[in-house]
């Protein structure tokens, strides 16, 4: 883990300092900090010489750029027609139960925030999440229970967060 | 068209020919308006669901003085139900930068961008590498051109061409007014030609076999074949390659369980045909076919009679409510009303006669909307709530 | 001229230049269509879809705002389709918008309300979006009130912040059903980057964005036996209240404006004028320390160019983006708070009052000025200097409210002491007027003649044009001045807040080299304001601002220094400009911001 204003100004640095490169800096930083607080949008702003206010108001019109602090792990399990009609609340169930947080919070450790999102293009395979940006498919409560015990175990063992 | 057009099989974009060195160079060797023609006559449409004459937008972009172009290949497939371009991108993706490649040949364009959505970041790595392959063969035959991939961020409506130029330029993704169009005026302001994964990879085919070969397939206003990526109530769900004109009566015969009462063709934002419609309704774009003539970026919903089309359009409208940029009126605030509306109406807070106010509204959406988000609201919301009315009620 | 196009609106033919709107055409062609989002001083961005025109041969409407007109085009403007449209975007747009009337600030001036009106929306079936949205409203600016549940989202006010006046303390925000305007990470207007300058009050159709009131207040002292309340009036106030009255824009109205104020029962009306007088006084000698600080003791800390301090907008914009800067601010206080200074203890002695029971109120065509006088250093008299800063609009109210039918009135005169000025105070209201009262006075005083300008008329800085230069070479000036000779004063005004930011990095760049800048936040200057009248738009600004000009060349007496109730007080009281006194009372610091 960087500082973010050393990731800033390393981000600036690969993709430039125009308005135009925002976006892949919002990213860069999200990649890193999985949101982007007060601090970082300033920095950002002042980085690329444009209004915080800016920074703002394009991050937030963007569901993947969190403004509130998020778990290392943002699992976004799909709500669209096809994932809703083959059991997306139960998903969500079983997410909710093992997990024990509600959509839209983190759990007290930190590593997992449990979001909504709409088509993640994996109808087919439907329900469908993301964890991160992993992509998981076919889900059922017990493939959750599966995937989220080897998320809590990379933690046990200290491994990369990065995935 | 009658309706016992069968449904014919195409097997074009997926099969690995593994030949695009060849196409690339083979073609950039052509006078660009050789390229053009052959696109013109092969009567390719825009593969993203507007249907847009694919050889025209060339043309006219490359008939702009400008020195600096863009091409952009827009993979924010974000239409619920489709998911064809993922699978393009990660299956045939040198198709896709060959056809980038071209079409910068033809326009004069030096500079491609992939503004792939934020939801398939998990294509970013293998697609960069054949990037990296592609460019490198395009400096050995010295063909200067470069493509970038830009990822998008959660946003369905960056999928609009002009709200794509507004995102990557770094801004809030809110569709511009039009006129001016991107063939003129895109990405920073420059002449651009963006085209949907599917209509790239097409143009590959036509390249390489002629367009006699694509033209020959489908039917008249709706030739060449089509991704469909088909989900929901099926036994296969999957993507297949058809030919266009097909009617839904017999697509539903190969892709049904037997018990389908609706398909969505072309996402939330198309159209919900009942059962009853399935024999009449063909799939393909707007011409002079018999009954009804439905475009398609591909996406083939399947219910069946367990599903409740309250809960189909409820879901829909969740997602435009949330999904709109939320600049125009109609857009912003029309979502919200034909969205709580359906709820009152279903509570009995509201009289089912509001249903019909409701379907007014669509109809004043489709007309005064900023953009094809929502103008195209009213497709489902009028299709659902027409065919299905009592389940709207009680 | 551009090329001509021939298209028919509503069956009639037009001819219009290439490139002209339907809109516009339609306005040239005496063809009215509703506009919200639509704003003479933005840009256009099409997103209310109100004024929806219908195209021949084409199923969807087209937004007559944004659709250039092509040759052949046929327009109508009211066809069935388009009046049914149209209403039903008026229905949504109430829907989401908390329609209130009765008990909103803006009832009776809201572009919503009158389109409800003309469309007799009678019925309003939609279902009412304000309660499903968690809306709260922001009232801890002293300047300014931000209703969210009025907002109409037609991101006027986010294209005045950020087009009009480069400051940015206003964006749009999330998206679809959510999609709101705020400010970063939704702080409250006051713990911002925003200067008060109110100019997205100005330009907000509905009661989203209002001027904190002060009325109340106001009735309240004045109604108090007890207190003595004085009010002084803006140069801009002048030449704004008439069209509040129903009068056309550019009308004079000032000694209405004082007779009324004492019908309103003030105990005293003087003039804002007065302390524009003096602050050239101040300021033209501040000015011309510093050349000689600069030209003759070659001192390296003295901060040229200098900066006018009369916008309090201006001052919270440098302040917030230039804090390094702040040394080239003049240290003058703006007029109002020299007034405000003065009417606690000049005034309060002269007249033998206790200043503590001395109500201090003024009327500005500004919101930022209700900042400026709740600042915590405007205390120097010993109490607060300005109790209440109204607007032109809020003075409108009163006298509406007291019935007093203003086109009867007889002239009066402001009070004395503080009540005399001249015409180069009155120019003050419009850009380029305090440069050029500067010049008037600063040139006769280093030169002992007047400025080589007809009429003094120095119409270099005159104009609308967002940034203006000028110089004027000092030739034979007077003994003390000696160091001045052949020396070309370079000048430079700025109006709007964006004019003054490129100002500003090309001072930052150092590519700028002026000796003084006028800067004022709000286009056009004050008469511009953005506490003066709605709507304020380029015509209506230029014909204010021919008002001021015409009331600058009625004055018996043009040049600041002339002012005899200024010789007065520096003879009684300051003794001179600069001196003891007027640092203590007449100058100020600013603090340093944060930008966002």
């Amino acid at each position: 883990m960087k500082p973010i204003i050393e990731l800033i100004k390393e981000l600036a640095d690969i993709h430039g300092r125009e308005r135009h490169n925002l976006l892949p800096i919002l990213q860069g930083v999200v990649e890193q900090e999985r949101y982007l607080s007060e601090y970082s949008m300033i920095e950002i702003a002042r980085e690329l010489d444009i209004p915080a206010t800016e920074v703002y108001g394009t991050a937030t019109f963007y569901s993947f750029l969190d403004y509130k602090k998020m778990g290392r792990y943002i699992i976004r399990v799909c709500k669209t027609i096809t994932c809703s009609m083959k059991g997306e609340k139960q998903i969500l169930l079983a997410i909710e139960d093992m997990l024990k947080i509600k959509i839209g919070e983190t759990t007290p450790d930190g590593l997992f925030s449990l979001l909504q999102t709409n088509c993640l293009g994996l109808c087919h395979k439907a329900p469908a999440m993301l964890i991160n940006n992993d992509v998981y498919t076919d889900l059922t409560p017990e493939r959750i229970r599966e995937i989220l015990t080897s998320y809590i175990n990379r933690k046990e063992e200290g491994g990369s967060d990065v995935n | 068209m009658s309706t016992s057009y069968q449904l014919k099989r195409a097997d074009f974009i997926f099969k690995n020919e593994n030949d695009w060195e060849e196409v690339l160079s083979k073609s950039i060797s052509r006078p660009a308006h050789e390229l053009i023609n052959e696109l013109i006559s092969s009567e390719l449409k825009g593969r993203g669901g507007a249907g847009f004459p694919t050889g025209l937008k060339w043309k006219v972009s490359a008939e702009d003085t400008s020195d600096v172009k863009y091409v952009i290949c827009n993979a924010d497939e974000g239409e619920p139900g489709t998911f064809k371009d993922r699978e393009i991108l990660s299956m045939v993706p040198f198709k896709v930068l060959t056809a980038i490649a071209i079409c910068g040949y033809v326009t004069g364009a030096k500079e491609g961008y992939i503004y792939l959505r934020g939801e398939y970041h998990f294509l970013k790595p293998e697609l960069n590498k054949a990037i990296k392959e592609f460019e490198y063969y395009c400096k050995e035959i010295k063909f200067d051109f470069s493509i970038k991939i830009f990822m998008g961020s959660g946003a369905y409506i960056c999928g609009e061409e002009t709200a794509l130029f507004e995102s990557m330029e770094g801004k809030r993704g809110e569709p511009r007014n039009k006129p001016p169009y991107p063939t003129t005026f895109g990405y920073m302001g420059k002449p651009t030609v963006i085209n949907n994964v599917e209509t790239l990879a097409h143009t590959y085919t036509i390249f390489k076999y002629g367009s006699k070969r694509f033209y020959d397939l489908g039917v008249q206003y709706s030739r060449g074949s089509k991704l469909f990526s088909v989900s929901g109530d099926t036994p296969k769900p999957g993507i297949y390659e058809l030919e266009l004109g097909m009617s839904l009566a017999d697509f539903v015969e190969e892709f049904g369980d037997d018990d389908t009462k609706a398909v969505q063709v072309g996402g939330a934002s198309g159209f919900l045909v009942p059962r009853k419609r399935f024999a009449e309704t063909n799939i393909g774009f707007q011409g002079k076919l018999v009954g009804i003539s439905l475009p398609t970026g591909g996406s083939m919903m399947l219910f069946n009679s367990s599903r409740s089309m309250f809960n189909v359009l409820d879901n829909y409208l969740n997602f435009f409510a949330e999904e709109s940029c939320g600049q125009c009126t109609p857009c912003r605030v029309g979502c919200q009303q034909l969205l709580r509306g359906i709820k009152a109406v279903k509570r009995g807070e509201k009289n089912a006669q509001y249903l019909d106010k409701m379907l007014q509204l669509a109809e004043t959406m489709q007309y005064t909307a900023k953009c094809g988000l929502g103008q195209s609201v009213a497709n489902s919301f009028s299709s659902i709530v027409e065919n299905f009315r009592e389940e709207m009620i009680y | 001229m551009g090329k001509k196009l021939k298209i028919t609106i509503n069956g009639e033919a037009v001819e219009i230049v290439k490139g002209t709107s339907i809109l516009e055409a339609a306005r040239q062609a005496g063809i009215i269509i509703p506009t919200l989002c639509y704003h003479k001083d933005l840009c256009v961005s099409g997103n209310c879809r109100v004024c929806v025109v219908e195209l021949a041969g084409q199923k969807r409407l087209s937004p007559a705002c944004a659709t250039p007109c092509e040759e052949g085009m046929e327009v109508l403007t009211n066809s069935y389709k388009v009046r049914n449209s149209r209403k039903h975007i008026i229905e949504l747009l109430l829907s989401e918008h908390n329609a209130e009337c009765t008990s909103c600030y803006k009832n009776g001036n809201c572009e919503l309300q009158s389109l409800a009106s003309e469309y007799k929306i009678m019925n309003q079936d939609f279902i009412h979006l304000v309660p499903f949205h968690n809306y709260t409203i922001d009232m801890f600016s002293p300047s300014i009130i931000k209703d969210d549940s009025k907002c109409i989202r037609c991101q006027r006010c986010v294209r005045t912040c950020a087009e009009l006046q480069g400051v940015n303390a206003l964006t749009m925000a999330y998206k679809g059903e959510h999609a709101k305007i705020t400010t970063f990470f939704e702080k409250a207007m006051n713990d911002v980057v925003c200067t008060n300058c109110g100019q997205c009050i100005n330009h907000c159709p509905t009661g989203a964005l209002v001027e904190k009131n002060y009325i109340e207040e106001v009735w309240t002292a004045i109604a108090d036996k007890n207190k003595h309340v004085v009010i002084q009036t803006a140069p801009a106030v002048r030449v704004g209240l008439g069209e509040e009255m129903g009068l056309d824009p550019g009308t004079r109205v000032t000694g209405k404006m004082v007779a009324s104020l004492k019908r309103l029962g003030f105990d005293a009306v003087m003039d804002t004028d007065f302390t524009a007088d003096l602050t050239i006084m101040e300021e033209g000698t501040e000015l011309l320390t510093r050349l000689k600080q600069a030209l003759v003791d070659k001192d390296p800390n003295v901060k040229l160019p200098m900066a006018t301090s009369c916008s309090p907008g201006w001052i919270k914009f440098i302040e917030h983006m230039y804090p390094e800067y702040l040394g080239h601010l003049s240290t003058c206080k703006s007029p109002q708070q020299m007034f405000g200074a003065l009417v606690k203890t000049y005034y309060a002695k002269a007249r033998n009052l206790d200043p503590d029971k001395i109500v201090s109120v003024s009327v500005m065509p500004c919101t930022a000025k209700k900042f400026e006088a709740a600042r915590p250093e405007m205390h120097d008299s010993g109490y607060r200097d300005v109790d209440y800063v109204l607007t032109t609009r809020e003075l409108a109210i009163m006298i509406k409210q007291a019935g007093i039918d203003f086109m009867r009135l007889e002239d009066a005169h402001f009070d004395r002491l503080m009540g005399e000025s001249t015409g180069a105070a009155v120019i003050f209201g419009s850009t380029g007027g305090v440069m050029e009262a500067a010049l008037r006075t600063a040139y006769e005083l280093v030169t002992g003649r007047e400025v080589p300008f007809e009429n003094l008329n120095i119409t270099a800085v005159r104009g609308i044009e967002g940034i203006r230069e000028a110089s004027i070479k000092i030739e034979n000036p007077l003994k003390e001045w000696s160091f001045l000779e052949g020396v070309q004063l370079k000048c430079a005004v700025a109006h709007g807040l964006v004019n003054a930011k490129s100002v500003m990095d090309s001072i930052v760049s150092g590519a700028a080299d002026y000796h003084f800048i006028e800067f004022m936040a709000c286009p056009g200057g004050c008469l511009g304001g953005g506490g003066q009248p709605i709507p304020t738009n380029p015509e209506i600004r230029a014909k204010r601002a021919a008002a001021i000009y015409a009331e600058d060349s009625g004055m018996p007496l043009r040049k600041s220094h002339e002012n005899p109730e200024v010789a007065k007080i520096y003879k009684d009281f300051l003794f001179s400009p600069l001196g003891e006194k007027s640092h203590k009372l007449l100058h100020t610091k600013y603090t340093a911001r944060k930008r966002r």
